[in-house]
């Protein structure tokens, strides 16, 4: 075999295992996209074989049409973009604010703070769960009949505790501190105030590490389930990864699933797709934190 | 004109306790506003946070309820004691009057375990428990006693996966970014495929693996059927004690490998092109490049990603609400589902917050565990 002949085996041999793979992660979902637009008899009929990969047969698409009817999917949908907007925004401007004192102003106890936040790195959301439910259900809240007692059941439950993160305030102190103090100082010999510096010359120049912490807290509201799953009780508050569990109980009707599981997946993997470079990268800087 | 440090001593003490220590009196404003900007995420995160950790090591100790009529009372350490006692207890074979054995159909006979365990005034330290598991040594049996036998079994299965999945997904999330780590064209459409099940919700995966593994119209099945022509029986993957909580493992490595692959790459890519060519100068071939120049390299990395897989293994709770709610025969129990099941579904905080805190101390151990090993060498 001559040199060439074999570059180009092992060049072959290489894109082969890489498609291979390929096919192991894109194969589920393909099968999830192509059985929400099968009717449920056919579907089970094609997933004894290689047509549940195809859309071939009677490809409608009713299954979502259905699921609509069945649950308040647009209800759920509203709730989870509601309270991830929310917290996104909310999450950007504290934990930037929060991170902006730490990298450029001097206060006492700011050593011992700062220290502490990343202390709190190693404890798992999984952990404080539990006496969180206890704080949420005997928090203060004013509500239309006056102060009410406990958080439970509500939008603000969803995002509140959501809204400021010692991860996020860590990924913005970091990036704030690797910038020049010149950029501060300037400004202050120009007369310009602490908040016009944070607002008119920091945050514009955030971008990249404002998109890592968007991205990061999107993934985390929009996927949220454990939490809401323990404080939302009533059907017109839940988010859409509770909505989804609850629809599935009610009985399994497996294309309607498929369908909802399409609904649900389909515009965050178009939101991966066309933002690929800065997910994975806020996904490598969540990872690397430690 | 006064001193300085006369003005400092002259403001009032609230100013004075915001600014540190030694700072002039024209930085409190630099000081206030330090404060202020950082308060609110402060306040969140004491509330949300602090507090609540704090409060698991508390509650842990009492026998709280989410909603009860009554205040909540310390109990000491028995939400602990329950947890995690564990004893061994050897049952010997019933004996007539003669003191020979008595044979039940050709089998000894054993006095029965509840004897020992409801009451019994001889055996105080017995009272209450379960048997976990038994088997027999020469003519005696020798029985596992648990205060909590589902709670052991939750605990044994999170380790066992967590155990598992450290090495399974960081060591195929190397390979992959190995792979993934040669200029070829169209190389980031690959990265971008591995990695999409990433930003896919566990819940999706769940369910839709659920589907996957079914027994009936399971796609894996049939796709095992294809690959062995038609020899392979079909199996109940996640019906099936023995297979519940593989099916689990293999599903959460297919959702999670593409992230770790990412930090891989990213310490690949610190390794200095220059140090390949030396070694190839050298004459190294490609497995003595990675053995001694890339492994030695992603030393740190490696032990990132154990520990960040180790960590997000134990908090194991999606999968087993979405998919088995602990089942078939607690073979799928999990530690983070058991605080669940305990703290919201039967509303007994204290027992979930005790549980939170075992789960705790176990995390913590491991992140310490992190630290020395990467300390020592550096």
């Amino acid at each position: 075999m001559s040199y060439e002949t074999r570059e180009r085996l092992s060049l072959s041999l290489r894109y082969a295992l890489l498609i291979l793979i390929a096919a192991i992660f894109i194969f589920p979902i393909l099968f999830m996209v192509m059985s929400s637009l099968k009717p449920d008899l056919q579907l089970l009929r094609d997933s004894a074989s290689l047509r549940a990969f195809l859309p071939v047969g009677d490809i409608s698409l009713n299954n979502y049409a259905d699921a609509f009817e069945r649950v308040p999917i647009a209800r759920f949908a509203f709730n989870s973009v509601f309270t991830t907007a929310v917290s996104v925004g909310a999450s950007i401007l504290l934990n930037s604010m929060a991170a902006f004192s730490f990298a450029f102003l001097q206060w006492r106890g700011k050593a011992f703070v700062l220290s502490l936040i990343i202390a709190t790195f190693i404890v798992p959301f999984e952990v404080v769960a539990i006496p969180m439910l206890l704080i949420a259900n005997n928090l203060p809240w004013i509500g239309p009949q006056g102060i009410e007692i406990g958080w439970l059941n509500s939008y603000h439950v969803q995002i509140i505790p959501f809204i400021a993160d010692s991860l996020g305030i860590f990924l913005f102190y970091q990036y704030f501190r690797d910038l020049p103090d010149e950029l501060v100082e300037a400004a202050r010999i120009d007369g310009a105030s602490i908040w016009q510096i944070y607002a008119r010359i920091i945050m514009p120049i955030a971008g990249p590490i404002l998109a890592t912490a968007a991205i990061l807290k999107f993934l985390i509201m929009w996927n949220a389930y454990l939490w809401p799953l323990m404080t939302i009780r009533s059907e017109e508050l839940r988010p859409i990864m509770v909505g989804l569990q609850y629809f599935f109980q009610l009985n399994i009707a497996w294309g309607e699933i498929m369908a909802y599981l399409s609904m649900v997946t389909i515009p965050v993997l178009i939101f991966y797709l066309a933002l690929q470079r800065a997910f994975i990268e806020s996904i490598a800087t969540s990872g690397i934190k430690g | 004109m006064i001193s300085a440090a006369t003005a400092r001593k002259n403001a009032p003490l609230w100013v004075r306790l915001l600014l540190p220590r030694d700072a002039p009196l024209y930085q409190r404003n630099d000081a206030i506003m330090g404060w202020l900007m950082a308060l609110p995420a402060l306040v969140i995160l004491t509330v949300f946070l602090v507090i609540p950790f704090l409060m698991a090591f508390v509650i842990s100790f009492t026998n709280q309820r989410l909603i009860s009529p009554n205040p909540a009372e310390w109990v000491g350490l028995r939400n602990f004691e329950r947890l995690l006692t564990i004893r061994t207890f050897t049952l010997e074979p019933e004996r007539d009057e003669s003191g020979a054995y008595v044979y039940d159909g050709g089998s000894l006979s054993y006095p029965r375990l509840r004897e020992f365990t409801r009451n019994n005034p001889d055996y105080p330290e017995l009272d209450g428990l379960r048997e976990f598991t038994s088997w027999q040594s020469d003519d005696n049996r020798t029985v596992i006693l648990v205060g909590d036998v589902v709670f052991l079994r939750a605990l044994i299965n999170t380790l066992i996966f967590a155990a598992v999945i450290a090495p399974l997904q960081g060591g195929l999330a190397l390979l992959l970014a190995l792979l993934l780590n040669q200029a070829l064209p169209f190389i980031n459409v690959f990265r971008s495929i591995y990695f999409a099940p990433v930003v896919v919700s566990m819940v999706v995966v769940s369910l839709l693996w659920r589907f996957i593994y079914d027994g009936h119209n399971g796609l894996l099945n049939t796709i095992l059927g294809i690959i062995s022509f038609g020899s392979f029986q079909p199996v109940d993957w996640l019906g099936n004690p023995y297979t519940a909580l593989p099916a689990i493992m293999a599903m959460s490595v297919w959702q999670a490998v593409g992230f770790h692959m990412v930090i891989w790459l990213a310490g690949l890519q610190t390794i200095p092109a220059s140090l390949y060519e030396a070694a190839g100068l050298d004459g190294a071939g490609a497995f003595q490049k990675f053995r001694y120049v890339t492994w030695p390299g992603l030393r740190n990395t490696a032990v990132l990603v154990l520990i960040v897989i180790t960590i997000q293994a134990m908090g194991l709770f999606v999968q087993v609400d979405v998919m088995t709610r602990g089942g078939p025969l607690d073979a799928t129990q999990s530690v983070v589902f058991q605080a669940v099941q305990r703290g919201y579904d039967k509303q007994d905080i204290a027992e979930g917050a005790a549980i939170s805190v075992i789960l705790f101390v176990i995390v913590f151990t491991i992140a310490m565990v992190q630290r020395y090993i990467t300390r020592e060498k550096n």
